[in-house]
């Protein structure tokens, strides 16, 4: 077995000069980066970053809504000091929006300025011209891949997009590079660490699984959704940061429509801190359980199991 | 070539994890640039290579577990060429790896039994992992009978260890001692207590699964162990013999299941091709071109929603599977233009109604059972019966949109098959589809008369896991 890096290999073929630097030195150390950026992680997302630096690959992130995916790839750009591009999905995204596009406009004043005498070698000369990067609008992925400033790419809820779409990110994905028929090939000049997230609506391509290091970020544990609420929310004491904390582990284990995400949880702990409370009552709870629930029968159901009422208080 | 990693992919592909060459290749290269003595990162680092479905990391993980349980790797070299590395000194029936503090063995017999669930409730009030740790040993050494040379999965095992410490009694305990540390009696505050109680039970309880895990790694080796402990994935469990776990696990896969499927559905129909040219529309638009229809206007494409009609035997063996697949026709019927569904033991009844204006289809699914007037005689399923019942009230209702699926096994209790009543059925209606979750070798064994039906139906299904419950729905919307 040949013991060449994947970085070298991957630089090698990009063209580059010199092999890009690793970013992280352990996964400890991106632990301890993101806490600086206030994002806990936990010991499985650092060590997919890790992985991700070393192996130069993207990482693929699943996991119910509001745990923190999107503000990890975050995280990791500000812990690197490196700019954040992100490309939100949606259905009917496609090439012009996602990688590149001719700018027509420019091309036809060029054509004008230009004016051809009709000879066919001006004309070749001409198209060579109009076709060039300068009449290229970049959009993210193309960006991303162009950028020489150190870059994080955010492929946001991929699993929006239609299948076929899908199709579009896999060469950038496994080769940072993107063709461009008229222009030939524009490769990377540098390795980007990629991050897709996914609410798993749908189920990904193969294709697009194979060519990532998957994380799975589920609803953390009590503990470090506790760290978390004394990280994020200033002013917090540490007795209140525990019961919420127990508080949302019970919810979620009732068979709610929605159960609370990380970020409703601390929307949730904000209130109670302005509210001024050290402690959270039955009261406070009944009042203020529709910051952790969405859905009018949820509530009434949390009201009935944890605090023994029928009907919710008004 | 010997060679751990790749009989640990072998393990995940037999337990129908899809790993390909190029995932292989990963998990490889990622061994060679991550510190092999860290465990918890050995295995997020597999994990990511190799497990590309949130759904499949129960699995990964107890394989992870079997194999690497006692393995200390050093090097690269370990990991990818050594089956040796178990530790010799294992076989004495020690608490096994060096991470395990305390010696199991000798020290653990002179502990009494009120010793022991003295140490193990305080190890837990204390939430004390490494008290936990040793007092799990201490009961797997006390309770379980470790017998060796058993070809077994530690189900046993574990179930002994269990009864033996009246975790339901302890857990009670647990709470009230904790409700009383914080002398309020609100409701919210005994609830929290009793969450956390029930939290740190479960931790004992995977903690004591582990050290029996360990055990018998010792005694019989990872590959053999593997084997036995093997479970299948959520989408591949065989409903109708699901134990209560595996329920559970299934319950929980057809929320995110259904929501998937209607995504994928009306996804489908939206751009499936448009309609014929809407002449009106067009000569609209062409007006802003001088009368030049530029712009050509489509129709939309009629919406061909089939009607649903579910046609359920409830009776004992099958009901669950009936369950399963009222849930998720039901938790997608936006996908059709009508669902009706009936159960049936040997009379048969409406159920759509509990259906209506209720948002989780599972509750009503709950009801079904209580609320539903399906046994007329003696409550063993009578096919002809159900079907003839049918027929005389609601075949009149049925138009050439509706579409009939019929779940059950086919067996009749050697009742009168009544035939033609189906041949009727299809006739009436647009297709007729039989689901059977039986496998397909036994059909038409025993009081089975699928093949009687069978000329009249469309297809008959054998669905027997959820994937194929799936994959039938999403062909029929």
């Amino acid at each position: 077995m040949s013991a060449l890096d994947p970085r070298e290999e991957l630089a090698k073929r990009l063209g580059l000069l010199h092999v890009p630097p690793v970013r992280f030195d352990s996964p400890h150390e991106i632990q301890k980066l993101l806490a600086e950026n206030d994002y806990l992680s936990d010991e499985a997302i650092a060590s997919v970053t890790f992985l991700a630096d070393r192996l130069a690959k993207p990482v693929l992130v699943e996991g119910p809504a509001g745990t923190g995916k999107t503000a990890l790839a975050q995280a990791v750009a500000d812990s690197i000091g490196a700019r954040l591009i992100r490309l939100q999905c949606y259905e009917g995204l496609d090439e012009s929006k996602a990688l590149y596009e001719w700018n027509y406009r420019k091309q036809l004043l060029r054509i004008q300025a230009g004016r051809p005498e009709g000879s066919a070698e001006e004309w070749a000369h001409l198209e060579e011209d109009i076709f060039a990067e300068e009449f290229l609008l970049t959009r993210p992925l193309l960006e991303a891949i162009t950028a020489t400033d150190p870059v994080v790419l955010l492929i946001d809820e991929v699993d929006r997009v239609e299948l076929e779409t899908e199709a579009l990110l896999l060469e950038i994905l496994s080769e940072y590079q993107v063709s461009i028929p008229e222009l030939g090939t524009v490769r990377a000049k540098q390795i980007p660490m990629v991050f897709l997230t996914s609410n798993n609506t749908r189920e990904l391509s193969e294709a697009l699984k194979r060519r990532c290091l998957y994380l799975y970020v589920g609803y953390p544990t009590i503990e470090r959704e506790r760290d978390i609420i004394l990280a994020r929310v200033p002013g917090i004491s540490a007795v209140l940061a525990e019961q919420i904390a127990q508080v949302v582990r019970s919810l979620r284990t009732l068979d709610l429509k929605k159960a609370p995400s990380v970020s409703e949880t601390l929307d949730w702990a904000r209130t109670l801190v302005v509210l001024g409370r050290e402690e959270i009552g039955e009261q406070d709870a009944a009042d203020t359980l529709h910051i952790l629930l969405k859905y009018q029968s949820d509530i009434e159901r949390a009201t009935k199991e944890l605090l023994g009422r029928s009907k919710p208080v008004a | 070539m010997l060679n751990l990693l790749g009989d640990f992919i072998a393990e995940l592909r037999a337990a129908g994890i899809p790993v390909s060459m190029s995932e292989h290749v990963d998990a490889a290269r990622a061994v060679q640039v991550i510190d092999l003595s860290d465990r918890a990162l050995v295995k997020s680092s597999l994990a990511a290579t190799l497990v590309k479905d949130g759904d499949h990391l129960p699995v990964f993980s107890t394989a992870f577990e079997v194999f690497f349980a006692n393995r200390a790797f050093d090097s690269v070299a370990d990991l990818m060429d050594g089956v040796e590395a178990q530790s010799p000194e294992g076989a004495t029936g020690a608490s096994g790896p060096g991470q395990a503090p305390g010696e199991g063995g000798g020290a653990s017999s002179s502990m009494s039994a009120a010793e022991l669930a003295d140490l193990l409730f305080r190890a837990l009030r204390e939430g004390n992992r490494d008290d936990l740790r040793r007092a799990a040993a201490e009961a797997v050494t006390r309770y379980a009978g470790v017998e060796p040379g058993r070809p077994v999965g530690g189900t046993y095992y574990l179930y002994r260890t269990l009864r033996n410490l009246e975790l339901d009694a302890l857990e009670r305990r647990l709470s009230e001692a904790s409700l009383a540390d914080q002398n309020t009696s609100d409701a919210l505050a005994e609830r929290l207590s009793r969450d956390e109680a029930h939290a740190r039970i479960e931790q004992l309880k995977s903690e004591i699964e582990r050290e029996i895990r360990e055990r018998l790694v010792e005694d019989r080796g990872a590959e053999a162990l593997a084997k036995s402990v093997r479970r299948p994935l959520p989408e591949d469990i065989d409903v109708m013999h699901a134990n209560r776990d595996e329920m559970a696990q299934l319950e929980r896969a057809l929320r995110p299941l259904s929501r998937k499927l209607a995504v994928r559905l009306a996804r489908r129909r939206r751009r499936r091709r448009r309609g014929p040219v809407d002449l009106r529309h067009t000569v609209r638009r062409s007006l802003s071109t001088g009368g030049v229809p530029i712009d050509l206007r489509f129709k939309p494409p009629r919406p061909a929603k089939p009607e649903i009609i579910v046609i359920a035997d409830i009776s004992g063996s099958v009901a669950s599977f009936a369950r399963f697949t009222l849930h998720l026709v039901h938790a997608i019927s936006s996908q059709f233009s009508k669902v009706r569904s009936f159960v049936f033991v040997d009379g048969l009844d409406e159920v759509s109604q509990l259906f209506e204006g209720v948002d989780d289809p599972a509750e009503a699914v709950a009801r079904i059972n209580a609320e539903a007037d399906v046994i007329a005689f003696d409550g063993h399923s009578d096919y002809g019966r159900a079907f003839l019942t049918f027929h005389e009230r609601f075949a009149d209702q049925l138009t050439k949109r509706s579409t009939i699926l019929i779940l059950g096994d086919a067996r009749n209790n050697y009742h009168q098959a009544h035939v033609e009543v189906i041949a009727d059925l299809k006739y009436r209606s647009k297709a007729v589809y039989w689901l059977n979750p039986e496998p397909t070798s036994y059909w038409n064994s025993g009081d089975s008369i699928v093949s009687q039906y069978a000329p009249y139906c469309e297809r008959v299904v054998e669905c027997r896991t959820l994937r194929q419950l799936e994959a039938f729905v999403g062909e029929l919307a």
